[in-house]
């Protein structure tokens, strides 16, 4: 069948198989060469596509839940959804969430995805209590910190090369509520964004949006929000329950003309006012401050059929400032701009051999696919290589192996270890055969 | 609340319905043959929704221990969803008598031996539901699948017939027929997407009809108005088509 990921691509024939226990997953493991674990397709280009796909959704059970101290167990094809559903009526949350909630837990690891509290928290993997795997050969391998520490410093942020992840326990944090104390915070320029984020830094979650068109002096105009877990004598609402809200769905494809220049900027000027004007909001619930973008089903499709790229990147907090200021310039010279532009500041990254984030700026652009994009992009990644930042894997769709390999520092260590596990690399991406495992 | 017997339980349908009669509050008895797999499910049906839940060996074609089988549960169901199916080898059906038998005897027999025993309960207790996976393969015979649509016009005529008896014992009786639905079934098959429904929708159209006190359901909806064309084709032109 045609299957893509949210960035609609690339676009493949493949393979596609559901398991629903371990034997069929053995079985196809045994039987495939070129294949991939997938959960929700919420990766944005080729890191789950291979010519064989074995879907992981159907592996969905909780396993255990330790109300009392906060431990869950689940297999991988759990969405994070499912797992808010349960643990947020009994006081707890995720310990890391990124900015959907339609991805798996298997994929959260895969991808060691981050969020809003990564200067304070770290990315999902850092909560990991463990992870129980099926490796290339059909044995069942259980790796942690402590134990098996080599698999799970490669399984984590290992794009699922390592093996196949069937199951994960877990630590979550404790919550008072279900809201989030917000605050907004405007700032006028790249520098006094960047001056936000360290001043602000106590703050649990911080976000900034950026607004890609804005040139000369206004460069980096952006809007910064921080939140804190409320606490339960701050609201009046129901601790716990969320009203229910509506929901939007893009039917299909927008045409691809739809997206222009003069709409981008109608957007981006009506959403930095509506920001001025809802910053007397206080507290909102979890949906809308983590996932707004989740109340539109299939946000993807305004990009038009040929779809889009994610270009996520991180900078060292050294060079941060100025790259970041002529990264701007360059994109905003080329003026088809970004939809969505998100900056953040990342605090110390951990010891996992491909996890993206690293202590510094991280800028994630949207680019409709049109020609001449992917030749842009690889003059954006010669200015990232040259300060020392790099990609993030599961928003990349395109970048060339001596990208990959000059930027992620661990990526040899990894490829030993991957050898090991997987001599006749059986679990293998479309992601990973460009990028040269 | 009460309980709510899933047979067949491992099937994509049934853990749809499973999942969605759970999450209304329904303690849930999950009948199959790998009662291993099932006491997995158990404990994600506990955490999930805080409702009871329990697995418990059924084989469909055991028909002698099915009286016992229902006998050993510790407190009687509310209701049955019967989800047991097999969709068999058309082909291997025709020239192998053990695959026909196999076909007749999972999707007919054993669905109807042990609904006779639930179907005596409910009517002397008086109250109870049943809900039977049949399919629109059952409406009309066609060469690429009449054994096993045989087998499932048999259960749609047997789901009549009993919901015609237990109607005054106040014992609601539910066919249920699905079109094309993404499942295990399924996988692999060529079939037109626009057709093809998730379990979950599958789901989410029973509980409503059952909601509804409905005697039939179509799922997708689409599928009543193509099986009533379906079965509207004259025999004479129906034996020349490609269906």
């Amino acid at each position: 069948m045609l299957i893509s990921n949210w960035g609609n691509y690339p676009k493949i024939n493949a393979n596609v198989r559901y398991v629903r226990d371990l034997g069929e997953l053995k079985e196809y493991i045994r039987a495939f060469e070129h294949l991939i674990p997938r959960g929700l397709g919420r990766c944005y280009g080729d890191s789950s596509l291979s010519d064989n796909i074995v879907s992981i959704c159907n592996l969905n059970r909780f396993l255990s839940f330790d109300e009392k101290n906060g431990v869950l167990r689940c297999e991988s094809g759990v969405s994070l959804k499912e797992v808010l559903d349960i643990i947020v009526l009994k006081g707890w949350f995720l310990p890391v969430t990124p900015g959907t909630k339609f991805i798996t837990v298997g994929g959260a690891i895969a991808s060691d995805v981050h969020g809003k509290n990564h200067h304070k928290e770290g990315s999902f993997a850092d909560h990991l209590l463990s992870i129980e795997l099926m490796l290339s050969n059909g044995e069942i391998d259980t790796c942690s910190k402590e134990e098996n520490s080599e698999l799970f410093s490669a399984t984590c942020g290992g794009m699922g090369l390592t093996g196949i992840i069937l199951n994960a326990t877990f630590k979550l944090k404790r919550i008072e509520t279900a809201y989030i104390r917000q605050r907004i915070i405007i700032a006028r320029d790249i520098n006094e964004i960047i001056g936000f984020f360290d001043e602000y830094k106590d703050y649990t979650y911080s976000v900034a949006w950026i607004d890609c068109l804005a040139k000369g002096k206004n460069l980096g105009r952006s809007v910064l929000m921080l939140g804190e877990h409320a606490k339960k004598d701050e609201i009046t609402h129901e601790q716990f329950i969320m009203k229910e809200k509506r929901k939007v769905n893009i039917p299909f494809n927008l045409p691809s003309f739809v997206l222009n220049r003069v709409l981008v900027r109608v957007f981006n000027a009506y959403f930095f006012n509506k920001h001025i004007f809802a910053s007397k909001k206080f507290f909102v619930d979890y949906d809308e401050f983590f996932y707004p973008l989740d109340s539109i089903f299939n946000w993807n499709r305004i990009y038009g059929s040929r779809g889009f790229i994610q270009y996520q990147f991180v900078l060292p907090k050294k060079s941060g400032a100025e790259g970041l200021k002529r990264m701007l310039e360059k994109v905003s010279q080329r003026g088809t701009g970004s939809f969505l532009a998100v900056l953040k500041l990342f605090g110390k990254g951990n010891n996992n051999l491909l996890s993206f984030p690293m202590e510094g700026y991280t800028l994630a652009l949207d680019f409709p696919l049109r020609n001449g994009l992917l030749e842009f992009l690889d003059e954006l990644d010669e200015m990232v290589l040259e300060y020392g930042g790099r990609l993030y894997l599961s928003k990349d769709a395109r970048m060339s192996s001596k990208m990959f390999k000059g930027s992620y520092k661990k990526a040899i260590e990894f490829t030993d270890i991957k050898h090991r596990l997987d001599k006749e690399n059986r679990l293998s991406s479309l992601q990973s055969r460009r990028l040269g495992f | 609340m009460g309980w709510l017997l899933v047979l067949g339980a491992k099937s994509d349908i049934a853990r749809a319905i499973t999942h969605k009669f759970a999450e209304k509050g329904f303690n849930i008895y999950l009948a199959a043959r790998d009662v291993e797999e099932c006491r997995k499910d158990v404990q994600d049906l506990r955490i999930r929704y805080s409702v009871n839940a329990q697995a418990v060996e059924f084989d469909a074609l055991n028909y002698k221990a099915h009286k016992e089988f229902y006998e050993s549960l510790n407190e009687k169901p509310l209701g049955v969803v019967c989800a047991v199916g097999y969709m068999g080898d058309q082909k291997g059906s025709e020239k192998n008598f053990e695959e026909a038998k196999k076909v007749i005897d999972t999707n007919y027999t054993g669905c109807m031996t042990i609904l006779n025993v639930v179907a005596n309960d409910f009517e002397e207790r008086g109250e109870g539901f049943i809900i039977g996976i049949s399919s629109v393969a059952g409406d009309r015979g066609r060469k690429s699948n009449y054994i096993y649509g045989s087998a499932k016009a048999g259960f749609s005529a047997y789901l009549s017939g009993l919901r015609n008896r237990l109607f005054k014992s106040n014992v609601h009786v539910m066919t249920v027929k699905p079109g094309f639905v993404k499942t295990k079934m399924t996988e692999g098959m060529n079939l037109p997407g626009l057709l093809m429904a998730k379990p979950e929708a599958v789901a989410e159209d029973i509980f409503k009809a059952w909601e509804k006190k409905k005697e039939i359901v179509y799922t997708k909806w689409l599928w009543r108005q193509i099986m009533m064309v379906i079965k509207n084709i004259p025999e004479r032109v129906f034996k020349r088509m490609q269906l």
